[in-house]
């Protein structure tokens, strides 16, 4: 049983890192133009990203999952009761018929504009924390703007939110969890199993073992890019 | 002819004016200092003429380029800015060195980024990189520093920090180099190795325009000095005449405090 319930949870586990890795991937590099976006200098730029922010960090990721999985099929289902007719009733129609994500994608989704909203706030606060000096130094010296951030400025900017991005990407590791919420088999949706086909509570509570192994070698690894990159701190 | 010509420029910060028509010459070879006490505009001055502001009224000239004319409110485009911004040099008085690079990395950074514009660069990128390291190393050098080329900022003290940041300017090879309020922030003990180097600099007609509260060492190292008070200029004259034998009521004031 042993094994069959170690089999299951790994298949599970597997989900889990999917969804982490491409959460990762996608929210890191928008986490990055949404904090462009709230540091803009354009007003509605401004304005529309820091509503983003508030409205995704102001609400419930469970519930984000939800309004993305269900919301398109519930808003053509609407729409097609007031609009029945032509060529739009029968649009709606097709919406209303099916969700229009697929499960997984649907949960990405969610995952990566959630994530994207909490990165972007921790890069804002690393490039604000950057001296004005370190900017004018790099235009006294003939360089351009992007010049000046690429060179000078991100490698202070990524050792300094390193400390709070770990922290961000552990609680990613166990928010992927919800995604059951739409029945994704993930690993605690495997364990849960296990309580209703065979009357058995532990394989649940053995699902705690792979997120903590995970979450370890998460935890050593970013002490070791700390370390890398706390060469010139005296 | 002047390399720097500086004709009634006005600057506000809100309702604050800050530069109330400022206007002086400088000639290639020559050394101006500008004292005055805290808010009287010096450093803003300065940074108006290094692009990190932008005059509101006045003209300001380098090297025969009109860097800022507030009559035609013409700008220059980004290329032209780069290109005169690197004429001129200038040393902050809190450093700004970039804490993640070594002495030589800081020094040759702006070397090699610019470096990559030359069409030769691809072929000759090892070669042209080695000749830029040369050249740091002998700036550097000059400074003193020969023994820190590999060391990061937040191992030097704050004289060899300042130090750094000379030689960072020094290595573009900047027509004027300014420096604002460069002792400052360092301990007193430490002001005088700062200070030795510029005098060096001046023994070799490097044109400088220094923001300074060092009286002695105003006089002594300068060729003019300009006494800035409430964003105008209140008394201006040879350095020996100027901190010697003040005419207005306000400089003889501003000196006895700063003498006390």
């Amino acid at each position: 049983m042993f094994w069959t319930v170690t089999l299951s949870l790994l298949q599970g586990f597997g989900q889990t890192l999917k969804l982490f890795a491409l959460t990762l991937l996608f929210a890191l590099p928008l986490g990055l133009i949404i904090s462009f976006g709230s540091m803009s200098k354009f007003k509605p730029i401004k304005a529309f990203s820091r509503l983003l922010v508030w409205v995704i960090r102001g609400t419930p990721l469970m519930l984000q999952l939800i309004v993305i999985y269900y919301g398109p099929g519930l808003i053509g289902a609407t729409a097609a009761r007031w609009i029945s007719e032509g060529a739009a009733g029968s649009f709606f129609t097709w919406i209303a018929s099916w969700h229009v994500f697929d499960r997984f994608v649907a949960v990405l989704i969610a995952f990566v504009i959630n994530y994207a909203c909490y990165f972007s706030e921790i890069y804002r606060g690393g490039i604000e924390s950057i001296s004005k000096g370190q900017y004018e130094a790099g235009q006294v010296l003939g360089l351009s703007k992007s010049q000046t951030f690429f060179k000078v400025i991100l490698f202070q900017v990524i050792k300094r939110i390193i400390p709070p991005m770990s922290n961000e990407i552990i609680t990613l590791v166990k928010d992927t969890s919800l995604a059951r919420t739409i029945a994704i088999y993930e690993i605690i949706w495997n364990g849960q199993a296990f309580i209703k086909s065979d009357g058995l509570l532990w394989p649940l509570l053995y699902t705690g073992i792979f997120y903590l192994l995970f979450n370890g070698l998460l935890t050593v690894v970013f002490g070791k890019i700390e370390k890398k990159m706390d060469y010139y701190n005296c | 002819m002047a390399i720097l010509e500086v004709s009634n420029v006005e600057k506000s910060f809100g309702k604050t004016k800050v530069l109330e028509g400022i206007s002086f010459n400088l000639e290639e070879g020559h050394v101006l200092s500008i004292i005055g006490s805290s808010g009287s505009g010096k450093t803003t001055l300065l940074r108006c003429i290094n692009f990190l502001e932008t005059a509101d009224k006045g003209k300001i000239i380098v090297d025969g380029d009109v860097i800022f004319d507030g009559e035609s409110r013409q700008k220059l485009s980004k290329k032209q800015q780069l290109e005169k911004q690197l004429s001129i040099g200038l040393v902050f008085q809190d450093f700004n060195l970039f804490p993640q690079y070594n002495v030589l990395e800081n020094v040759t950074l702006a070397l090699k980024i610019r470096a990559k514009r030359r069409p030769d660069f691809k072929k000759n990128k090892k070669q042209i990189f080695e000749e830029i390291d040369e050249k740091a190393k002998s700036v550097i050098k000059k400074m003193g520093l020969e023994d820190k080329l590999d060391s990061y900022p937040c191992m030097l003290s704050g004289g060899q920090k300042q130090r750094v940041s000379i030689a960072r300017a020094m290595a573009l090879e900047p027509k004027i180099l300014f420096f604002d309020e460069p002792t400052s922030a360092l301990d007193p003990e430490l002001t005088g190795e700062i200070l030795k180097v510029i005098r060096e600099l001046a023994k070799e007609k490097m044109t400088m325009v220094i923001v300074t509260h060092e009286m002695t060492f105003a006089k002594e190292v300068s060729d003019y000095i300009v006494f800035m008070d409430k964003g105008v200029i209140a008394e201006e004259g040879e350095a020996s005449e100027v901190i010697g034998n003040p005419k207005t009521a306000r400089l003889k004031e501003f000196l006895s405090k700063i003498s006390d």
